[in-house]
Formats: C-alpha cells, structure tokens, sequence
C-alpha cells in the first residue's frame, strides 16, 4: 500500500488497455441489454420506463439481480417475462415509493400563504395529485384544505401507475414512528392544530381519519401511458419527473397544461424546473423557491 | 498516457474543514470538474455553498437534475436527494431510499460515476464517521479510474477513509494538502495532453 505521492504515476501512462476495452464492451452490452429489458416489459406489461433516467434504472435493476442471486440480464429478463410474481417485484423496484408527509414544510408553507387564497375564490375545486405513491403527501395537501376550510368542496384524485401504493394510500395506515418527524414537519409548514388529532394510533400504526380520506379519489392513471382525465385547478407532481428523461418530462408536462384550467396551479419539486420543457413561458412564476406555478391565460 | 474528465469527493462529518481547504488551495485555472457528496441534513438548505463560493477561485454550485457537467466547476450535492451521473455526462437526482442511511449518498454518486466515466475518473474519500462510499470507491478502481483516500490518522473522523482502506487497495493514500496537490499535477498533465491532442 503507498502512503505518499513517490507511488509512480505508471497508473498515468501506461495501463491495461485491453482489459479496459473488454470492460467498456461489457458495459455496452449491459447498456443494450436494460433497453431490451425495458422494451420487452412494456409490451409484456404495459409498463412504460424506456424515457427514465438511465443511472436510476441500471442501478435498481442492478440491485434486484445481487438480491436475487441472478446472474445477468439475459436470466433476469426472461425471469421477468415467466414470471409475472417476480414482474411485479421488479416494478416495485423500479417506481418512485419515497415520500413522507409536510416534506419539505416551506413547501406547504408556501402553499398555505400563496396558492389557499387563490382556491377560496373557486365555488368548486379539483386537485390532481400525479404520481402520489403511498399518499403521505396526499393527507397532508387533505390536511391544509380543511384547516383553510376548503375541504367540503374540494375533490382530490390521488392517483399512480402502481396499484399496490394506491391501494396503502387509500387505507391510510402509516407506522407510528415517523409521526415524530412528520409533526415536526406539519408545525414547520404553519401548522397550527395537533397534528396527533388527524389520526388515531395503537402501538405500532397510525390510522389517518376518515373525515381526510372522504375528499380523496384513488385511481390508476400512468403518467407516461394515459392521458388526461379531467380539467383541475391544481396539480401537484413533486419528484417524479426528475426520474424521466427531457422528451418525457415535455410529454408529461403537456399533459399537465391540458389538464390545468386557466390560471390553475402547478407544483412541482423543489429540484424540478420548467426549463427543459416546452411551457417555460406558459406559466407565471407563484414561488421561485417552492417550484410553484400558474397557467397563464 | 491519459486524462481525466472528472473527480468526485465524498465526504461526512468533518467535512466542512476539509472543503475549506480544498476550495482555497485550489487555483483558478483548475479545470477537471469536481463532483461532491457532503452528508448535510435533509432540511439543511446548503447556506454554506454560498458562503465558500465567495472565497473560492472556482465556481461553487449545487448541482441541478439534468445539468451538463463542464470544465472548472465544482458541483455539490442537494440536501436530501441522491446524486447520480448519466452516461451522457448530465446529472441525474432521485429521492430514492437512503443508502447507507445517506441521502444523498456517496456510494450512489461514486457508483453511477464509475460506469459514466470508466477510466477517466478520479475517486477520493476524505474524512467521516460511517462507511458510505466503500463500495463505491471499489466500483471507481474495477472500471479503471484512480482511488485516493485521505490518510485516517491525518482525517478530522478516520472511520470512513479506514473503511474505503479495509474495502479496496487506494492508489493513493494521503493527507489532505498532498491530495490536493496530486490533483493539481494531473490536472496540469491533462492540459498538457489537451494541448497535445487539440481537444482544448
């Protein structure tokens, strides 16, 4: 082991460079390989991941293959083609199941203070929450509106393209030791009530309450695949669509601009920007820092 | 003879002294860009990029999804999102799990990087108290790239250089100053063989 720079700088001038060749022959042929995985589950399954982030992809579906003692992606594919139980691991795997409530409190902060007063003037109104995953997000957006007293009119479609954090979603159960960080997060973003009044609890879960969930609509739509379904007056996607490559975050952001009525809300991530797309020029900007948006008439 | 076309850094607890140095021993003609994963809360909001880029000769930003990496930027990692490299050299974020209870993870930015770059990458590991970026540095040496590991008993927290150590075999093992001046003598070397070859 070299502990100082006299170590020759051989690593600079001359190295292996047909293993290196061999390697980089390799990796293309992994690379080849995840597009023609990808291809064969779209047509198998319907699922649709050719447009996300290459890194993102190759790295959960190099993580499933060392999990699942599978050698490469020759096995894995036609694991994934035979066997639909493992098909369906493999989409848990690939889809974006991360969330927590009141994340990222300026957030909801910014909600509360900038986009409430413009909902108050709408007799009715639709929230659309793209890619919701398990709903953590979802409560919290139920949350605000009955603390801002829009609750009775409002309806929210929470929606995804997987079925199984839908379906957790919609019983609202969630475990009892996150409920420490997610008050923390609801007092940070303005809340002013008992957070702990919103759910009931036992000793390992917590059970969100009905009165929250009887404003949402759960349902299936694939961001990628389907198209829209109803005009709204808010949209909320925040970190998805930094999974999707430039070409799909246009088509999805088209979808956006023909779902949002005019004047209508769009929140993204924190991360996330208009920049790449088509709309850059579509929207006003409501709060920089938020990623909050409204469509321009 | 080679180049390199970028050099990530991770770094944990610590790790806010260690950048110092780095960033004022830095000269401003330093061209291979930088790429850094620093544990930080994820409510931080990286007031410190600021702060360090106003006595930096360098450019200090953090790094945006999708952004392309240039020349003689240092990159920086969001609170609270992974940062991964895509094969056309553009940065990629997630919310994925934290890995290694990190997020954003050094393994996952070394990990991406190594595939992104291959042979032309520079992987260093400097002073923290768990052992991210161990697996990810091993990742840089197996596609050829060049590992270097601040020397544990000269790191302000010697755990995770000693970990990387206990992982892989480093080519270099140093003291921070002498990292940076390595760094320097390969980024000269790689003017020299830009000049060469006409890639400036």
């Amino acid at each position: 082991m070299q502990t100082d720079e006299t170590h020759s700088t051989n690593k600079l001038t001359k190295n292996g460079t047909d293993s290196l060749n061999s390697v980089n022959e390799v990796r293309k042929k992994v690379e080849l390989n995840i597009q023609g995985l990808l291809e064969a589950i779209y047509h198998t399954y319907g699922y649709d991941f050719r447009n996300y982030s290459e890194a993102h992809i190759k790295r959960r579906v190099m993580n499933r293959m060392a999990m699942s003692g599978i050698k490469d992606i020759t096995e894995l594919q036609a694991k994934v083609l035979n066997e639909e139980a493992f098909a369906s691991i493999l989409l848990q795997d690939l889809s974006i199941n991360v969330t927590e409530m009141f994340r990222d409190p300026g957030f909801y902060k910014s909600l509360r203070e900038k986009v409430m007063p413009i909902l108050k003037t709408y007799p009715f109104i639709k929230i659309w929450h793209a890619g919701c995953s398990t709903g953590e997000e979802v409560y919290s957006m139920a949350i605000v509106l009955q603390e801002e007293g829009l609750a009775d009119r409002t309806t929210i479609y929470a929606t995804d393209f997987n079925q199984h954090v839908l379906n957790q979603g919609k019983e609202g159960i969630f475990s009892n030791r996150l409920m420490k960080e997610y008050t923390a997060n609801y007092q940070l973003s303005g809340g002013k009530e008992s957070f702990s009044d919103y759910y009931i609890s036992d000793d390992n879960n917590v059970i969100m309450n009905q009165s929250l969930k009887n404003k949402i609509v759960w349902a299936n739509h694939n961001l990628v695949t389907d198209s829209v379904f109803a005009e709204v007056n808010l949209i909320l996607c925040r970190n998805v669509l930094i999974y999707f490559d430039r070409q799909l975050q246009n088509n999805v952001q088209t979808l956006f601009h023909n779902s949002l009525m005019n004047g209508g809300i769009l929140c993204l991530g924190s991360k996330e920007s208009l920049r790449f797309t088509d709309f850059k020029d579509a929207y006003a900007m409501l709060d920089e820092k938020q990623r909050i948006f409204k469509k321009k008439y | 003879m080679k180049n390199y076309d970028a050099i990530v850094v991770g770094v944990s607890s610590g790790g806010l002294n260690a950048m110092k140095i780095m960033f004022s021993l830095l000269p401003a003609d330093f061209s291979i860009p930088i790429i850094i994963v620093q544990h930080i809360g994820a409510r931080s909001e990286n007031i410190w990029i600021q702060l360090f880029n106003d006595k930096s000769k360098l450019e200090i930003k953090e790094a945006d999804e999708k952004e392309k990496i240039e020349k003689g930027k240092i990159y920086i990692a969001p609170p609270n999102y992974h940062l991964l490299i895509e094969q056309d050299k553009t940065f990629s974020l997630t919310v994925d799990e934290r890995v290694n209870y990190s997020r954003p993870s050094i393994d996952v930015l070394f990990e991406t990087a190594a595939e992104a770059y291959q042979d032309k990458l520079i992987g260093v590991v400097l002073t923290g108290s768990n052992n991210d970026g161990s697996k990810g540095i091993k990742r840089i040496k197996e596609c050829g790239g060049l590992t270097i590991v601040q020397q544990p008993d000269t790191a302000e927290s010697s755990y995770m250089p000693e970990s990387a150590i206990a992982t892989m075999q480093p080519d270099y093992i140093l003291p921070l100053e002498k990292i940076i001046k390595l760094l320097i003598e390969i980024d000269i070397k790689n003017k020299n063989y830009d000049e060469i070859n006409g890639q400036r």
